[in-house]
């Protein structure tokens, strides 16, 4: 009888431990999984661990990572956005046409850049305006959007590659800063910027509250509308910056390919990373984490040479096992 | 709570272990990256490739191959990364969007791992050898042979592929060489987008509109097969000809089998591929083709050859996915 009631108490301890950590179970269970995917990777190649395959891997996981960083914010607020990677599309285009118009190249960069934050808010914003004022749900509003989004991109090219010779783009997102290449720095610069937001603001809390519940949340006297709206211009910019980072690294925008699938490498990373597809509770860094996952499990296939027709397989075997490990079982 | 939760991370570990590791020390190590198999031509190009890399590997035991694959340009961005990682020495790539891989490829050419570059031309050459089809050969031999076999007199349909550049390569030639038979009127020229349900809808279209028809010609071969349901279900006894491009085996097996109809198709051969791989196989040795003075080409454009029952033995290959 006393050995149940040890147990018991062990157990009680154990938990109180955790609690007491920084880390709660909800993060800790895909830290432990990507933690793992790591070991088994540097196990399975003698190449993983290759400082430049690392490099490689972080600048493969930051364009869809800074995606999925906004995609937390959307989904915390109860939304889905499904229009990012079709955004990336099109506000690549919009970034070559403006490098490729203006003549002093340090100008086209600066401009350009600047056009597609401002671009990638805009068109979130029209996705919010058509949510909360249109009251759409975000699913068919953002279903619709992709379509128009990626059918604009090839309208404006007539479906051709768009590169340019501008001598400094391919710095930007091909370059280095202290050995780190740029898109990394920018994905982990925007997932600190995000985690802040989200866990020190009033702001933050209105979000998840917003996604908990709308109801309540709008009887506490937040305004839920203006919630919603931001959270899908923050998807945007973030579409904004991943598409400067993607373009400049490959000098050119290709209308119909930039960004395929990009949608659901966001939802999944931010899945993986714990964060409730119902929304009301979720972390930014759960979300780098389960981007670093998908990353590396690509990686580790082409690394190892898996089949061709068996990765697919490989990959969402690996989603659901690392989902799977963070829910307790009831 | 902690048991279980071992239990699932001792599944997870197994799964990623089981994972075959081909990381061999061999000589020569060749990266191989297609695009994905989304339709016939490209699944028969990823069946190639494997089927070559088991062949030339067998044949040629100090060389290994990495075959991937890939859903979108961006993503065979990373398959080039991966690849160099290995320590490569040589890339055989068939590019989904040339501009896309242009920065990419160059990375890989100026590290001095010999690149083959397939089918899809790079704007800025960044590679030791092209090798691709011909585009306009395969027009110029199907309009040839529909003259020929409806000698010189007849009405007939033509359907074309996407508007691209390889579209009007392929159209244009057939034109050139139809203008010297005024006996042959092209009642229609549609696009079909090399997509079988299209075809079928453009093919019924055009028959009802078109009641004296001789041959058509069908710049793809799957579009062929669409084709050839359309006059079935339509019960057209007046074409006598349908020629189709490209060169999937079941057409073959159809000109193999004497359909009363589907009598020639011209190649364009996802085979290419396997090509391709043999050629950076004896490039990056530094090895010569055959008896030739010189070394491995830089340019190769292969015959677009006209199967016709009297040699479609020599391209039949019953395993191959197209």
């Amino acid at each position: 009888m006393a050995q149940p009631l040890n147990t018991k108490s062990m157990g009680g301890v154990a938990r109180q431990g955790l609690r007491r950590l920084p880390l709660n179970a909800t993060i800790l269970a895909p830290l432990v999984a990507l933690i793992l995917l790591f070991v088994v990777s540097s196990i399975a190649s003698e190449y993983f661990l290759n400082t430049r395959n690392i490099s490689n891997v972080m600048r493969q996981v930051s364009y869809t990572g800074i995606i999925a960083i906004g995609m937390t914010f959307v989904i915390i607020a109860g939304g889905i956005d499904l229009s990012v990677g079709s955004m990336v599309a099109l506000v690549g285009v919009i970034i070559l046409y403006i490098i490729n118009t203006i003549s002093d190249p340090i100008q086209a960069v600066l401009l350009g850049m600047l056009a597609a934050i401002a671009a990638g808010g805009l068109l979130g914003l029209f996705n919010g305006l058509l949510v909360t004022r249109g009251r759409i749900a975000a699913f068919v509003v953002t279903l619709a959007s992709m379509s128009i989004f990626r059918s604009l991109a090839l309208y404006f090219t007539d479906a051709a590659e768009v590169s340019t010779r501008n001598p400094l783009f391919s710095n930007v997102g091909g370059g280095f800063f202290l050995g780190i290449p740029i898109p990394v720095l920018v994905f982990f610069g925007l997932a600190i910027l995000a985690h802040l937001l989200l866990f020190y603001t009033p702001y933050g809390r209105h979000v998840c509250a917003v996604g908990a519940n709308a109801q309540v949340a709008r009887y506490s006297g937040i305004r839920v509308e203006r919630i919603v709206l931001s959270t899908f211009v923050i998807a945007g910019i973030c579409v904004g910056l991943s598409a400067i980072m993607l373009t400049s690294r490959l000098n050119s925008v290709s209308p119909s390919d930039a960004g395929y699938f990009y949608e659901l490498d966001a939802i999944a990373a931010v899945v993986i990373g714990g964060t409730a597809l119902s929304g009301g509770r979720g972390t930014v860094w759960g979300t780098v984490i389960g981007a670093l996952i998908l990353g590396i499990i690509n990686n580790m296939l082409n690394l190892t040479g898996v089949s061709p027709y068996l990765q697919g397989l490989v990959k969402g075997g690996v989603i659901l096992l690392a989902v799977l490990l963070q829910y307790k079982r009831a | 709570m902690t048991l279980s939760r071992l239990f699932k991370t001792a599944a997870l570990a197994t799964a990623l272990a089981g994972t075959p590791s081909l990381a061999l020390a061999d000589d020569y190590h060749i990266g191989v990256t297609v695009p994905s198999a989304d339709h016939g031509w490209t699944a028969g190009l990823l069946w190639w490739a494997q089927h070559a890399a088991d062949e030339l590997s067998e044949k040629h035991p100090d060389v290994s191959f990495t075959v991937l694959s890939a859903n979108s340009g961006t993503a065979q961005v990373s398959n080039v990364e991966d690849l160099m990682i290995r320590n490569l020495d040589a890339l055989v790539i068939l590019p989904h969007n040339p501009a896309t891989l242009q920065a990419v490829i160059s990375e890989a050419y100026d590290e001095g791992i010999y690149t083959v570059v397939v089918d899809r031309e790079l704007e800025t050459p960044a590679q030791d050898v092209f090798i691709a089809g011909d585009n306009p050969g395969l027009g110029e031999q199907a309009a040839r042979y529909i003259a020929d076999e409806l000698g010189g007199e007849g009405n007939i349909l033509v359907l074309e592929g996407p508007p691209i550049p390889i579209n009007s390569q392929r159209v244009d030639a057939f034109n050139r060489v139809m203008e010297n038979y005024p006996g042959i009127n092209i009642l229609a020229s549609q696009t079909t987008d090399w997509n079988p349900q299209q075809a079928l809808s453009v093919t019924e279209d055009l028959l009802g509109s078109n009641p004296e028809v001789d041959a058509i010609w069908a710049g793809d071969d799957d579009v062929l097969v669409a084709a050839l349901q359309a006059i079935d279900e339509n019960n057209r006894d007046d074409i006598q000809l349908i020629v189709g491009g490209g060169g999937s085996q079941r057409v073959i097996e159809m000109i193999r089998e004497e359909h009363p109809m589907v009598k020639g198709t011209v190649t364009y051969p996802p085979n290419m591929i396997a090509s391709a791989m043999a050629l950076a196989v004896h490039g990056v040795k530094g090895e010569h083709l055959g008896d030739m003075y010189h070394g491995v080409p830089s340019r190769i454009i292969l015959a677009a050859d006209l199967i016709t029952a009297d040699n479609v033995e020599e391209f039949y290959e019953p395993e191959a996915a197209y």
